[in-house]
């Protein structure tokens, strides 16, 4: 029915089966649809939100996506500025997951505002000493920079690349796009960055707030580096699913080593500069706040040592050890294993810079505020995921999305025997 | 986000703000602007012979 738009020389499922798979997930993503709307026209007050504790779930899945989108610029700037040609394999799928995870950010913060009509306004009256501001202003030209990545992709269809103007257009968007995801990264670095510079300056919470270099507090840069460390676990585990669901081997196991053999240093980097931050805050930021260490961790039924433990060893310290020997990195169970843990562990941090920040008492009266978000914040943050999975199989059905899926794939002409 | 919005300021946070984004702005606008209108030249002038 459609196989006049499938790559040449690709297999994909009968159209019934694939229209199938998208109205399942289509009616989860038209439930977040709807919860949406209705945040949209009846007001916030869908939400548990209030004066106390005003950052809804879809905050956290708001740096998550983010965090995890990282591999699309970390990803672009080893293949085009850092001249990683092995990297070319991946990055279309890269940068679609990168796609995703933004436009779904962009999407999320719609909802956040309360009023999207307006949304315009950060850009007409910017408040200039805000980092969120700087948050927003990266985050759309970086979105832009993903778009205009994602395009030669599109334009690759065999359909589309029929049409001569978009066969150029491809051609020469290929030519210059290591000045694009040259500014990717330089947009990435501050938005990343400032996400985490939000928390970094937040004097009034004690569990956020750290020193820094200049107006930077440490938390901008460990916000950077962690999503330059576990964006790519992201990509290699969206891979590895892909594979797993199309029953079919994408992108060669040397590619997928070299990314994961990079992510695990970035990780283990990150994870030591993690630790020295934490201790340092631990003993000196939060005894000269009048804080003790204990006082984040206990009195409450949720947030204890363990979440701390999680983040850090099991899933910081142990996947970066994974990925970085040959041995661990190379066996596919464990690689699997240390990408998955990659990710939560990304995730984690951000639900406790986010999350954990709002819930710690702060004055000698507060108690703790355990947050239930209500449906309409569930449904909006699993929203993107099923607009994910509906983009990714799309792009997977009808583009050239992984160069090597033809030689991988390649069946051998049977010969008769003479 | 332009000097004639009422509440623009030429101070510094003005200039680091607005200068790195529309820095950014015209990098992507002028790179999209060169790819098109390469792309229709070489369209007009097609031989047929560009690969990627």
């Amino acid at each position: 029915m459609d196989s006049a738009l499938i790559p040449e020389g690709a297999k994909r499922c009968a159209f019934p089966k694939f229209a199938i798979g998208i109205a399942v997930v289509g009616a989860v993503l038209l439930w977040g649809v709807f919860a949406m709307f209705l945040c949209w026209f009846k007001g916030l007050n869908q939400t548990n939100m209030n004066d106390y504790y005003g950052f809804a779930l879809w905050i956290w899945a708001d740096l998550a996506v983010i965090a995890v989108g990282g591999g699309a610029f970390f990803t672009g700037l080893l293949r085009y500025i850092f001249k990683i040609d092995e990297l070319k394999n991946i990055i279309n799928f890269a940068v679609i997951i990168g796609f995703i995870c933004y436009s779904s950010a962009l999407l999320i913060l719609a909802i956040d505002i309360g009023q999207p009509l307006r949304g315009w306004f950060i850009f007409w009256h910017a408040n200039v000493h805000s980092m969120l501001t700087e948050v927003a202003f990266c985050l759309s030209a970086y979105f832009a920079v993903l778009t205009i990545e994602f395009i030669p992709n599109i334009l690759e269809n065999r359909q589309a690349n029929k049409v001569p103007f978009f066969h150029h257009l491809a051609h020469n968007m290929h030519g210059v796009m290591a000045v694009f995801a040259a500014t990717g990264a330089f947009l990435s670095f501050f938005h990343q960055g400032s996400l985490g510079g939000v928390a970094g300056v937040m004097f009034g919470r004690p569990f956020a707030v750290r020193e820094g270099l200049l107006i930077w507090p440490w938390t901008f840069f460990l916000f950077t580096w962690s999503a330059a460390a576990f964006g790519p676990c992201f990509t290699l585990l969206v891979t590895r699913i892909t594979e797993a669901i199309t029953g079919k081997k994408l992108v060669k196991d040397n590619v997928v080593h070299l990314l994961a053999k990079i992510s695990g240093w970035m990780i283990i980097t990150y994870i030591i500069a993690k630790i020295i931050d934490t201790i340092y805050w631990a003993i000196v930021t939060a005894p000269s706040l009048g804080f003790t260490l204990s006082h984040f961790y206990t009195n409450n039924s949720f947030y204890g040592y363990w979440i701390l433990i999680v983040e850090i060893i099991v899933c910081g310290v142990l996947p970066g050890a994974l990925l970085i020997m040959k041995s661990t990195r190379e066996n596919s169970n464990l690689r699997l294993i240390a990408i998955i843990l990659g990710v939560i562990g990304v995730c984690l941090n951000r639900w406790v810079m986010v999350l954990q920040i709002m819930a710690v008492p702060v004055m000698s009266f507060d108690t703790w505020a355990l947050y239930i978000p209500s449906w309409q914040e569930i449904a909006t943050s699993i929203l993107p995921v099923a607009y994910g999975i509906i983009l990714i199989s799309i792009a997977y059905r009808y583009l050239p999305v992984f160069p090597q899926e033809k030689e991988l794939n390649s069946v051998e002409p049977v010969t008769e025997a003479e | 986000m332009f000097p004639f919005c009422f509440e623009w300021v030429w101070d510094i946070g003005h200039a680091i703000f607005f200068g790195g984004f529309w820095y950014a702005i015209s990098i992507l606008g002028a790179g999209m602007t060169f790819c098109i209108l390469k792309a229709a030249y070489d369209t007009m002038n097609d031989s047929g012979e560009s690969h990627h």
